[in-house]
């Protein structure tokens, strides 16, 4: 019984997290999308002139850096090491949220390469002989169609966000977990907490992949893929 | 930079040495569990009654959608409360295995249903039982499906060991934290400790590359283009 007004006193301090949360993931999915596109695009076009080409092996070596590394890490070296080193002083939260982004937009890139390389060369050479330019082309016939063909894959990016955004816990971000871990530690009673914490998180991450669901139902080009 | 470099060797090597040794421990000993435990829910969401198979369902639903960072502070802050006190590493472990085992299952999962269902009904023609029939025609097929998906899991297992640094046990994250910490050199530190990082994941997807190649079937291989 105790541990049920426990539950009720806690709660709305744990859930007002929820905020700071999606905060983290929105923040992270734009940051990624902003950054994980033009990776994406330079990987697969890039290569006609050295700068190009230079940039597409610098695309590369970012990915490869940034999947590699745990997100505990880079927060850490981000927090402590790079931001204080380089003068900036940004609060805990948008130092997270900008390394879930950074870090996601290495996965992005490569859900948009995949993408790009999935719609046939011809498109390009047709496009080129109606007399448009290569940047032209991507912008009004690849992309349109590129875009939508990753948003399956892209729509993953949601739940990965919004489990691995507890990990900003460690630097002290207000999120969910860590509000939660406070309210324990005054309650000291941690199966009603914690478990609610996780509840929370499993709705969340449920009615986000309805929402998206949708929206692929919503903008798949007709006759592409599924049924 | 000479500093730098004195530090590393000096002062740095040792401690990231042995959290390194303390982070492999921790993935050496949730790979395997994680992998069996991830055939026996696929096998329990395809084949088994529809308890079992709701049961998997349910399992793989909950432990997705919880944060793996919830997940070990409910094993190790909450299961004291039944009677059960893991220590950080067992807790870590426990964690790390019901996270992967619910991500490999569905790799594994999606590989048994690519297996033609005629092959089943083959197999029990010939006279083998069910169970028989799943573990030696099924699952040596399906295995090789699913690894390329699972060894993107154990990668990703690789890092998240260092989630076990926040339930206090000190693998390579924490030992680099707290080396950090007393030099104040957390750039350096945090950059040497992300290396290591990622060289063993880079060993491992080389080591995983290689794998798949060699399990391969001559003739059923995807083709690459």
């Amino acid at each position: 019984m105790q541990s049920t007004s426990i539950l009720i006193e806690s709660l709305p301090n744990i859930a007002g997290g929820l905020f700071t949360t999606l905060g983290l993931v929105i923040i992270a999915l734009a940051v990624g999308f902003v950054v994980g596109l033009p990776l994406g695009v330079i990987q697969v076009y890039g290569g006609s002139s050295i700068l190009t080409r230079a940039l597409s092996r610098g695309a590369v070596l970012y990915v490869w850096f940034l999947r590699g590394l745990p997100n505990l890490v880079l927060l850490f070296l981000f927090y402590y090491g790079i931001f204080p080193f380089l003068g900036i002083d940004l609060p805990p939260f948008f130092v997270g949220a900008t390394v879930l982004g950074l870090r996601s937009s290495a996965y992005q890139s490569q859900i948009f390469r995949g993408a790009l390389l999935s719609i046939d060369q011809g498109q390009m050479h047709a496009a080129r002989s109606l007399g448009m330019s290569r940047a032209l082309a991507l912008r009004s016939v690849i992309l349109p169609q590129a875009l939508r063909i990753s948003l399956p894959a892209w729509s993953n990016e949601y739940p990965i966000l919004l489990t691995d955004s507890s990990v900003c816990y460690a630097i002290g971000v207000m999120e969910m977990l860590t509000r939660a871990s406070l309210q324990v530690s005054r309650t000291r009673a941690p199966v009603p907490l914690y478990l609610a914490t996780a509840a929370i998180f499993i709705i969340m991450n449920y009615l986000g992949m309805s929402i998206l669901r949708i929206s692929e139902r919503r903008w798949r080009i007709p006759g592409f893929g599924g049924s | 930079m000479d500093d730098s470099l004195r530090y590393i060797l000096e002062d740095l090597s040792g401690p990231l040495l042995q959290g390194t040794i303390a982070s492999l421990k921790l993935i050496a000993c949730s790979v395997p569990f994680g992998l069996i435990l991830g055939f026996a829910i696929a096998v329990g969401w395809v084949y088994g009654n529809r308890a079992i198979s709701g049961l998997c369902k349910v399992y793989v639903l909950l432990v997705k959608g919880t944060p793996l960072l919830i997940l070990l502070f409910v094993i190790y802050f909450c299961l004291p409360s039944l009677g059960l006190t893991l220590s950080p590493f067992a807790a870590s472990v426990t964690g790390f295995i019901m996270c992967n085992a619910a991500y490999n299952s569905e790799y594994i999962r999606g590989a048994i249903l690519s297996v033609r269902s005629g092959q089943l009904i083959a197999a029990r023609s010939l006279g083998m039982g069910r169970f028989q029939a799943i573990i030696s025609i099924v699952l040596p097929q399906a295995a090789r499906r699913a690894l390329p998906g699972c060894s993107n899991e154990i990668i990703y297992l690789i890092k998240y060991s260092s989630l076990a640094y926040i339930l206090s046990f000190i693998e390579l994250t924490g030992a680099g934290k707290m080396a950090a910490t007393r030099s104040f050199r957390f750039t350096l530190v945090f950059s040497v400790v992300g290396l290591v990082y990622l060289t063993m994941v880079t060993l491992a997807s080389l080591f995983f590359m290689w794998l798949e190649k060699k399990f391969a079937i001559p003739g059923f291989e995807r083709s690459r283009d």
